[in-house]
């Protein structure tokens, strides 16, 4: 039984990543024409990426999922919203901390900015203010999904707070040195990693069904897109005032 | 075998070691604040191994299959000879990089598909929606945004043209579409275009912006290999949005011919 279960969802994991061998193939096969270099490594790399993805989507719902929306009833019933705001902070300060691309565009971001002798060039200035960015991200991100978790329980709709960060962003960009505009734009799409955005989805779902009045699907969505625009919004008035 | 296994257990040790913050202030949260007893913690530890391990397996198989022959073929592509860059001759115009936009495209499109953080948002959705939001419909919209919004942002690298033209278009897109669509499908629209630069578009689209930022003439690699992954994650968004609007259109359509 649990041997026919996990070999159905094999294939599942098969049929969800299937566009992509398509795709390369296809690409293989027309553009490049040539056999397939290593073909040996390619097939355990895709069983192993198949493993992968079932593994992980199974992971999800034994844990992440339920976690996250246990974990939202529970401060729902236990009434706090103080502590509820400071969970989420928590949340997104401690997922966008340790993220292995934000170390690496920080170091990026330090190098161009002593290029362009906006700090100078050694390498403790480097290191600060590579470090000084990634601390801008990550409490960016968890003020991000702290405003998310604050507008579901207001029962905002969706878009107010992505409209508003839009318009920031707007406002701010023609004030911001040009060479951070880039990785200011990037620094929020590196802040969403992949055990974060499972969590964050299920900690919003969890809320908007444990509050009444809230619809997990109306309500419930909308936290991590917040996740990857509040840094944006950082990361230029970082470069503003460095 | 043996050194393999060496290296994929110190694999794992890192992913572990990138996931301990949020371990920390899950565990301390739950304990110190929530003083509740887990429902069933046996089964959330085996879902969080399976998780990590999942991750794990998932790195080491795009090392092994995709990313080599991604990151190849990126850089066949990019290399002045196959662009026909003629370091004498200034005028090549953007038009002749066709290649490198239908590239572009297909790495974002089979990118988005690959994406489990992508799969994990919209098996929600599909969960809690009973269905009227697809899996498969939402992760294809998804695809088809990302894919065309890198061959855009692959255009802005080759022309040199403002990033911020193009992500402040964007905006005013999105906001445009927004009051037309269905609010139940809103969150899940801004969400999903958002989950797509996780685990296997960034570094693909890393190494993309890098190569051409290396390739073309008058490109700073430093600076303008950035701005790519901005139009990976605005694009999907209002490729979703787009799609729920066409869903719903042919939904009125339906319902007003079968009276």
């Amino acid at each position: 039984m649990l041997n026919n279960r996990f070999i159905n969802q094999l294939v599942n994991s098969f049929f969800d990543l299937s566009p992509i061998f398509a795709v390369i193939l296809i690409f293989q096969i027309l553009v490049i024409r040539q056999p397939l270099p290593n073909a040996i490594q390619l097939i355990t790399g895709t069983f192993f990426v198949i493993i992968g993805l079932t593994l992980f989507i199974k992971g999800l719902e034994l844990s992440l999922f339920p976690l996250g929306e246990s974990m939202a009833y529970a401060f729902a019933r236990k009434g706090s919203l103080l502590w509820l705001l400071a969970f989420a902070f928590c949340l997104g300060f401690g997922a966008a901390i340790a993220e292995p691309s934000i170390v690496s565009v920080a170091k990026k971001a330090a190098v161009i900015a002593s290029f362009k002798h906006v700090i100078e060039q050694t390498d403790t200035a480097e290191k600060l203010y590579a470090f000084g960015l990634r601390i801008t991200v990550a409490l960016s991100v968890g003020l991000a999904i702290l405003i998310g978790v604050f507008r579901v329980i207001r029962g905002w709709p969706v878009y107010y707070p992505i409209f508003f960060a839009y318009a920031c962003i707007i406002c701010l960009t023609p004030f911001a040195p040009i060479e951070i505009v880039g990785i200011a734009y990037d620094s929020g799409s590196f802040a969403t990693s992949t055990i974060t955005v499972p969590l964050v989805t299920a900690l919003g779902v969890g809320l908007a069904t444990a509050i009444k009045g809230r619809n997990p699907m109306t309500d419930g969505f909308g936290l991590v897109v917040l996740a990857s625009l509040i840094p944006i919004i950082f990361v230029m008035l970082y470069g503003i005032f460095i | 075998m043996i050194k393999w296994l060496c290296q994929f257990g110190l694999e794992f040790l890192e992913i572990c070691r990138d996931f301990l913050p949020i371990a920390i202030v899950l565990i301390s949260f739950q304990f110190l604040i929530i003083r509740k007893p887990l429902v069933n913690p046996r089964r959330i530890l085996v879902g969080f191994i399976f998780v990590l391990l999942g991750i794990a397996f998932f790195l080491e198989g795009l090392d092994l299959a995709l990313f080599p022959l991604g990151k190849l073929m990126i850089s066949q592509l990019t290399t002045p000879e196959f662009l026909g860059i003629n370091s004498l001759d200034i005028a090549t115009t953007w038009k002749n990089y066709v290649w490198v936009y239908v590239f572009a495209a297909s790495i974002g499109f089979a990118a988005a598909l690959a994406e489990p953080s992508l799969l994990a948002i919209a098996i929600k959705a599909e969960q809690i929606s009973g269905g009227t939001v697809r899996a498969w419909g939402l992760r294809l919209a998804v695809a088809i945004g990302l894919g065309s919004g890198l061959a855009l942002g692959v255009f802005r690298i080759i022309t040199g043209a403002e990033l911020y033209f193009f992500i402040i278009s964007g905006f005013i897109i999105a906001i445009i579409q927004t009051p037309f669509v269905h609010k139940s499908i809103l969150g899940v629209a801004f969400d999903s275009g958002t989950v797509t630069t996780t685990m296997v578009t960034v570094p693909l689209v890393t190494a993309l912006g890098e190569g051409l930022a290396q390739a073309i003439p008058g490109r700073n690699p430093l600076m303008d290999g950035f701005g790519l992954l901005a139009f990976a994650s605005l694009f999907p968004i209002i490729a979703v949005l787009s799609y729920a609007l066409i869903a719903q259109w042919f939904n009125n359509l339906s319902l007003s011919s079968t009276p």
